[in-house]
């Protein structure tokens, strides 16, 4: 097979297994690679009912079939599956950079982990040999520090490392995996999933040849996205980046502030791209492969983070910015550092620390319950000291690391209402009460509040639709670009590069088939599409997950916006989202509780899950 | 004796060079129809995230890797100054490896006998390819020229406002 390495390679931790199976190609082309084959393996390596933390829930690492080539974005992904910590569901995050190349050079469309080691370990894989490491003396250490300690005691700088920092040891629930210093599989807890097996890290080197099946057309084609990449569809990545979208969120209202008490924020000015550019950003850098570059690069120039470098995108400076209230670029900055030092989710964590601010304002949480921290809306400080907590589970911090749900229903007192997330996971940065086709992306989305999943949002902040009203139609609007975002997800390509598909499911079948050599049309693409976002959907509902589940953040729901401006006084009610959500399953095919029908899964040739849904057709 | 616009190699911008192996994915391919670091005569470092560069072979006068070859394997081109290797008389022994001060010549990793940038024929793949522009085909003298210039035009940067 071309574009796949056509390996399967399974590691148990708790025997020290190592075995290889081939990769059907029926399931190659169902399901593609990345997300899609990673759901379905799951699925199938999986029993309905798992503890996210027991060594029965696998976690499962994934290339695509452009993983290895030289197609612009598309030669550099990976993604993680597993079920989530935070939504007992499907848990997905992906991630750019180098690991993904080198992984499928060493031969691998897949990687399946299972069991728990006993002791700390790293899995290191050199092409066929895949030996487990003993990785007690990188226990505690960040993902950085493991990944230089493990170049150097292997000997080779051009291993590629993906690494859990110490919040993944300590099963931090919105913990990550971080490949090239600054790259995250971010969302949904699988850096906790991965610290619940013991597993520090995984180092990779691989020394294969990777061919396609039609290599100059490829490249010619490969030649035509390279133009595509100089032109306005990638325009703000290469030059504000996405921190370009305070500013237009902000003037639209529908930037969440002060934890959904506002949903603009007056300072806006101070956290900007236009000022980050400005002061901050050292370098934008690429990722391996890619034709435009996006990494904005920023380095603190003075003040106590003087020094400080990383990486910054738009939503972790919002979630640390404006939705705490915090106009400080240098603490920001700083906060991001610190959620990759400890490999948390940046954008869960801003979440966390606003929520707690929230608490602590309405007296529900004390000083003495912070352990002095005056977490005050806009307290650069306290957003510093309580990162630190959440990494380490210290303190409040303990409580804080179980995400907003979990921790609002210990704390209780009313903190239930101020916890902002969907299926237990944090939101993101766009007001959903003034944006409702967004609304109903997030609702529906399989791995909880995310725009990723979607990219929903861009129908209401560009004014393709009146983003105040709900009507007939969101719902195909919603199912159309998830099914271009799960392919995009599988493939893997960057969701930056989307823009440069003109021709969408045209396009990206052309790709697939001068990679693979196999026959498929659009429409195939768009079938396998839907299969994926179907095949998401029934592992949540064999998870017992449903149209109850589909739901918004409590202040969405509850708290108008009260900022003067656009969006003044806009919620989504409880009818507004039953009319979104039937609109929806509709045109989704599913039934009223969202559940997939035989009649849509035998469209999608994926009869063999009819067990999952047969009892639950009413 | 070389003249003044002979001599061309290909040579990286560390202001440009975002590290993202554009030119490593062209040069396998070209040279070996596949996609392969391992395979490519151009190789990236990425120090930390701002310090990235590509490196490749420099054409040294009186290359020292030809010098180190005890097995006349190689020799440097009068024509334009690339490294020739007899892949007959190569064995693959490294002492080239070790007399190169910028790794840029290397062991293949299945033929077993060195191999460096050959230049494409004068057309080298990987400035095509590049898409931030850092990659440059020129002689050192070109380089040298340009740096002057970017100098005397920092210095005279109020003059050069008023004239413009």
């Amino acid at each position: 097979m071309f574009g796949y390495a056509g390996r399967i390679l399974n590691v148990n931790l708790s025997t020290g297994k190592v075995r290889t199976e081939p990769l059907k190609e029926e399931i190659a082309k169902k399901y593609i690679g990345g997300i899609g084959l990673g759901i379905r393996l799951l699925l199938d390596n999986s029993k309905a009912g798992v503890d996210p933390f027991s060594p029965e829930n696998p976690l499962i690492l994934t290339t695509g079939p452009t993983s290895g080539t030289m197609w612009p974005t598309g030669g550099n992904g990976h993604a993680f599956v597993s079920k989530s910590p935070e939504s007992f569901g499907v848990g997905e995050a992906k991630s750019h950079g180098s690991f993904g190349t080198e992984l499928k050079r060493a031969g691998y469309d897949a990687v399946i982990f299972e069991g728990a080691s006993k002791k700390p370990v790293y899995v290191w894989i050199d092409d066929e040999y895949v030996q487990l490491m003993d990785a007690s003396h990188l226990w505690g250490k960040s993902p950085m520090e493991t990944d230089d300690a493990i170049k150097e005691e292997l000997g080779d700088q051009y291993i590629q490392v993906a690494a859990i920092g110490l919040s993944g040891e300590k099963l931090v629930r919105i913990a990550c995996i971080i490949n090239n210093r600054t790259r995250a599989a971010g969302r949904t807890g699988m850096g906790a999933v991965m610290g619940s097996k013991n597993m520090k890290a995984i180092a990779v080197r691989g020394t294969r040849d990777i061919t396609v099946a039609k290599p100059d057309e490829f490249m010619e084609f490969l030649k035509e996205f390279h133009e595509r990449m100089k032109g306005p569809a990638t325009m703000k990545y290469r030059t504000l980046g996405t921190p370009l979208n305070v500013l237009v969120h902000n003037k639209l209202a529908c930037m969440p502030t002060r934890n959904f008490n506002n949903a603009s924020f007056e300072r806006a000015e101070r956290v900007s791209g236009e000022y980050l550019n400005e002061r901050f950003v050292a370098k934008i850098i690429g990722c391996n492969s890619c034709a435009m570059r996006c990494e904005h690069v920023s380095v603190v120039p003075e003040g106590p983070y003087k020094g400080v470098m990383t990486r910054v995108e738009y939503e972790p400076l919002w979630a640390m910015g404006p939705y705490c209230g915090i106009d400080r670029l240098d603490a920001i900055i700083k906060g991001i550092d610190l959620s990759n030092y400890y490999g948390i989710d940046a954008i869960s964590v801003g979440v966390i620390v606003a929520f707690a601010m929230d608490c602590y304002e309405n007296g529900i949480l004390t000083e003495k319950d912070l352990d002095g921290i005056d977490a005050q809306f806009g307290n650069q400080e306290a957003l510093i000291e309580l990162i630190h907590k959440i990494g380490k589970r210290e303190g409040i911090g303990d409580i804080l690391a179980e995400g907003v749900k979990i921790a609002g229903e210990k704390i209780d007192k009313g903190a239930e209402k101020l916890a902002q997330h969907i299926k237990g996971v944090e939101v993101t940065g766009y007001d959903l009460r003034s944006l409702k086709t967004a609304a109903l992306g997030f609702a529906v989305s399989f791995r909880g509040a995310d725009h990723n999943r979607h990219g929903a949002y861009s129908f209401d902040v560009g004014g393709k639709v009146n983003r105040f009203i709900v009507e007939k139609g969101r719902g195909k609007m919603v199912k159309d670009v998830e099914d271009v975002y799960t392919i995009i997800d599988s493939l893997i390509v960057c969701k930056f590069s989307r823009g440069t598909y003109y021709k969408e499911f045209e396009d990206i079948a052309r790709l697939y088939r001068l990679v693979t050599g196999f026959d498929v049309t659009a429409e195939d693409m768009r079938l396998s599409g839907e299969r994926i976002n179907n095949v998401a959907r029934l592992f949540n509902v064999r998870e017992g997950l449903g149209r109850k589940d589909d739901t918004l953040p409590y202040k969405v729901m509850n708290l108008p916006v009260p900022d003067a401006g656009p969006s003044k006084g806009s919620y989504v009610s409880r009818k507004e989202l039953d009319f979104l959500l039937d609109d929806y399953y509709e045109t989704r095919g599913w039934t009223r509780d969202g559940v997939p029908t035989i009649a849509k899964l035998k469209e999608l040739d994926m009869n063999d899950l009819n067990y999952i849904v047969k009892d639950k057709q009413g | 004796m070389t003249k003044i616009h002979e001599r061309k190699f290909v040579s990286a911008d560390p202001d440009k060079c975002v590290g993202c192996c554009v030119c490593e994915y062209a040069c396998s391919f070209e040279k070996e129809k596949a996609f392969n670091p391992l395979k490519s005569r151009i190789r990236v470092v990425r120090l930390n995230q701002i310090i990235n560069l590509s490196v490749t072979c420099r054409l040294c006068e009186d290359a020292p890797c030809v010098a180190a070859c005890p097995r006349d394997a190689l020799t440097q081109s009068e024509e334009n100054g690339t490294i020739l290797i007899d892949e007959d008389k190569c064995n693959g022994c490294g002492w080239c490896i070790e007399a190169c001060d910028y790794g840029a010549i290397m062991l293949h990793p299945e033929k077993k006998v060195v191999f460096v940038c050959d230049l494409c024929d004068g057309e080298p793949k990987c400035v095509e390819w590049c898409p931030e522009e850092a990659l440059d085909f020129v002689t050192k003298d070109v380089l040298a020229q340009k740096a002057r210039i970017t100098a005397v035009k920092k210095l005279f940067q109020e003059a050069l406002k008023t004239v413009s």
